[in-house]
């Protein structure tokens, strides 16, 4: 397994970011055949954010800093392209869209896992996770099928010499540690700081290769079969500034919470 | 079997912990099986998780297993979960268990499911549920394969005391060679960590300035509560960044988040609105957090907050 990464003797660094797609943050949340389907109607698309601002950023800035490339990867329909095509724009090299529509988390990891191999990559790149399903799980999954190091939420990657020193969240603080190439990270708050496409940036990433490629062989063994909308609130009770006994009171015995 | 992997701080098992057996041994139930934890490095309370529904607490003690790595813990407990006989493997969805979980599913060849927030139903497939889309709708995902493993979201159950401490037996499992090497760890220390807080004070750009924190760890002082902030605090340093919550920060779940000039922006509240019990104290009657919340004080925060510290010291000091 060992030997489907090259490491490169002469830092040029090739790196794999993993983009994702999701509703934007405001977007509505409804769900047709009787709550089976997530409802895409009208909804805005953003590339996933972690994988924007912080992922795909601090990977150009690597390359930038010690040469090499970048290159995208996303599995997906082709509706994803606009997406890649401004993660091409915010300075990405090319990118690859493996051709599906995913189902659950395994089977993405699995064909970015695949690809990866055929790549010699230094280091893949993830965010920390996608804003929709929360799952955290992918760049864990790739990690495990290339048996390589995984460091989850980096909040600072910097390469020193053959190694890269990666800080990541734990509870209530952080922790440092040298990891050896190549590596799975996925990228949280503080990596780097977002890029926003300028035109020229865009002109270019139209005439960027973006390959795409037919997916392998992958199971789905967990997936959603039902969605609910929660409960909705009760309306707010308001407290009297002036009488925060009574918010105290509220919270004792109504609330029971303190 | 359900097998889960107990996480300790600092050798010792908390909340977290006790919920995750808890959480194992009424999956185990439902399921008609035994629960069992496993702890892995040295501990001093791990005997503790019997009382919590483990009816074997396993350890595999090797001192390389002090500093966390997901390579080398992913192997282990994957050859301790084949060695138990493990169906489902259960993990805290912490930092930690964030980073084993993909990897076990993988190794394990086991269908999984982050931050599952109730115990599994069982009767016509295996099938659990999990907040999503920032809290605003609620997905129940089946399990497909015989193997499953499962991350708990934190303050999802209580834990239950249901049987006794038990001794934790050694577990034979070789080690490998970690590959990566931990150069330091910093945490603040005396504070319950944010994830697993039950009561959480949290402040926003509404305090006007780093210099005015005071009023705030007070009262978080009064109620032994945790304090956050929202994004743009931490983003101008008025706050360290682990304690920025929110959809870009930490998601939490507390029993009770007291929000204190923070406008309640949709992505401000996608990490907090699966907390039980909202309070918010704004100026504007017309902030979007009035919508979320449980309870609302429409006030200027620096008269509010010390009057509620006030209060809060008198409960206290009656209860
Ligand atoms: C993709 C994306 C991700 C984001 N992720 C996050 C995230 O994870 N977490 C997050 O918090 N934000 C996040 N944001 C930012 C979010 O949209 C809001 O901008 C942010 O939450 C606002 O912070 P705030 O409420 O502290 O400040 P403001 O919106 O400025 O609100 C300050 C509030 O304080 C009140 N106030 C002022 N003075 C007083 C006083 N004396 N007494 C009482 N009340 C007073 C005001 O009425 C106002 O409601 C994100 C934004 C984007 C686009
Ligand atoms: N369909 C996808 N294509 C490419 N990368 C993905 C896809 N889904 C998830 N990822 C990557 O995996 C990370 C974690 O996703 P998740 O495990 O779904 O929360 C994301 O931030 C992306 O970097």
């Amino acid at each position: 397994l060992i030997n489907f990464f090259i490491p490169n003797i002469h830092f040029n660094m090739k790196l794999l970011v993993c983009v994702s797609k999701t509703p934007d943050t405001t977007a509505k949340i409804a769900f047709t055949g009787g709550g089976t389907e997530f409802d895409t109607n009208g909804v805005q698309y953003i590339m996933n954010p972690y994988d924007e601002w912080y992922a795909l950023v601090r990977a150009i800035e690597l390359k930038e800093k010690e040469g090499g490339s970048v290159t995208i990867v996303n599995v997906g329909p082709a509706a994803n392209d606009a997406v890649i095509r401004k993660g091409l724009a915010i300075g990405a090299d090319e990118a690859v869209r493996i051709n599906a529509d995913p189902k659950s988390s395994m089977y993405v990891a699995k064909q970015i896992a695949e690809y990866a191999k055929q790549g010699g990559f230094d280091a893949v790149f993830c965010g920390k996770e996608t804003i929709d399903y929360n799952g955290a799980e992918v760049g864990a999954m790739i990690a495990e099928y290339l048996d390589v190091p995984y460091i989850s939420f980096a909040s600072k990657l910097e390469k020193e010499g053959d190694k890269a020193v990666i800080h990541r969240e734990i509870e209530g603080g952080s922790e440092a540690a040298e990891v050896p190439f190549p590596f799975v990270v996925s990228a949280a708050k503080g990596l780097a700081e977002q890029r926003i496409p300028n035109m020229r940036g865009i002109m270019m990433a139209k005439r960027k290769p973006l390959q795409v490629v037919e997916p392998v062989e992958a199971a789905d063994l967990a997936t959603v079969v039902q969605y609910e909308l929660p409960p909705e609130k009760s309306e707010v009770k308001l407290v009297d500034p002036e009488n925060m006994d009574e918010l105290v009171r509220l919270l004792h015995e109504e609330a029971k919470v303190i | 079997m359900v097998l889960v992997f107990a996480e300790s701080q600092k050798g010792q098992f908390k909340k977290a912990a006790f919920e995750a057996v808890t959480f194992g041994k009424q999956t185990a139930d439902a399921l008609g099986t035994s629960c069992v934890a496993l702890t892995l490095g040295s501990s001093d309370n791990a005997g503790e998780l019997g009382v919590y529904g483990a009816e074997k607490v396993y350890t595999v003690g090797d001192d390389s297993l002090n500093r966390f790595d997901s390579q080398v813990y992913t192997k282990v407990i994957a050859a301790a979960a084949n060695e138990l006989g493990a169906s489902v493997v259960v993990l805290s969805h912490s930092s930690t268990g964030k980073s084993l979980l993909g990897r076990l599913a993988v190794r394990l060849e086991a269908g999984s499911v982050a931050g599952v927030n109730a115990v599994p139903t069982v009767d016509g497939g295996f099938k659990v549920t999990k907040s999503v889309f920032s809290g605003k709708a609620i997905a129940q995902y089946e399990i497909h394969s015989n193997r499953k493993v499962l991350s708990l979201m934190g303050n999802s159950l209580q834990p239950a005391a249901v049987g006794a401490a038990v001794s934790p037996e050694n577990l034979a499992i070789e080690v490998p060679a970690s590959s990566i090497q931990v150069k330091s760890v910093e945490v603040v220390e005396g504070t319950v960590p944010l994830p697993e807080a039950e009561l959480v004070v949290s402040a926003g750009r509404g305090m006007k300035g780093p210099e005015n924190w005071g009023i705030v760890e007070e009262l978080a002082g009064t109620l032994g509560a945790t304090t956050a902030c929202s994004r743009p605090v931490a983003d101008s340093d008025w706050r360290p960044h682990h304690e920025h919550v929110g959809q870009t920060g930490v998601a939490i779940r507390p029993n009770l988040y007291i929000a204190i000039g923070i406008s309640g922006a949709i992505q401000h509240l996608a990490g907090v609105n699966n907390s039980k019990v909202i309070v918010v104290v704004n100026k504007d009657p017309e902030a979007p957090f009035f919508k979320a919340a449980d309870y609302g004080v429409v006030g200027d925060l620096f008269d509010v907050l010390p009057r509620l510290n006030e209060s809060l010291k008198k409960f206290k000091a009656e209860a």
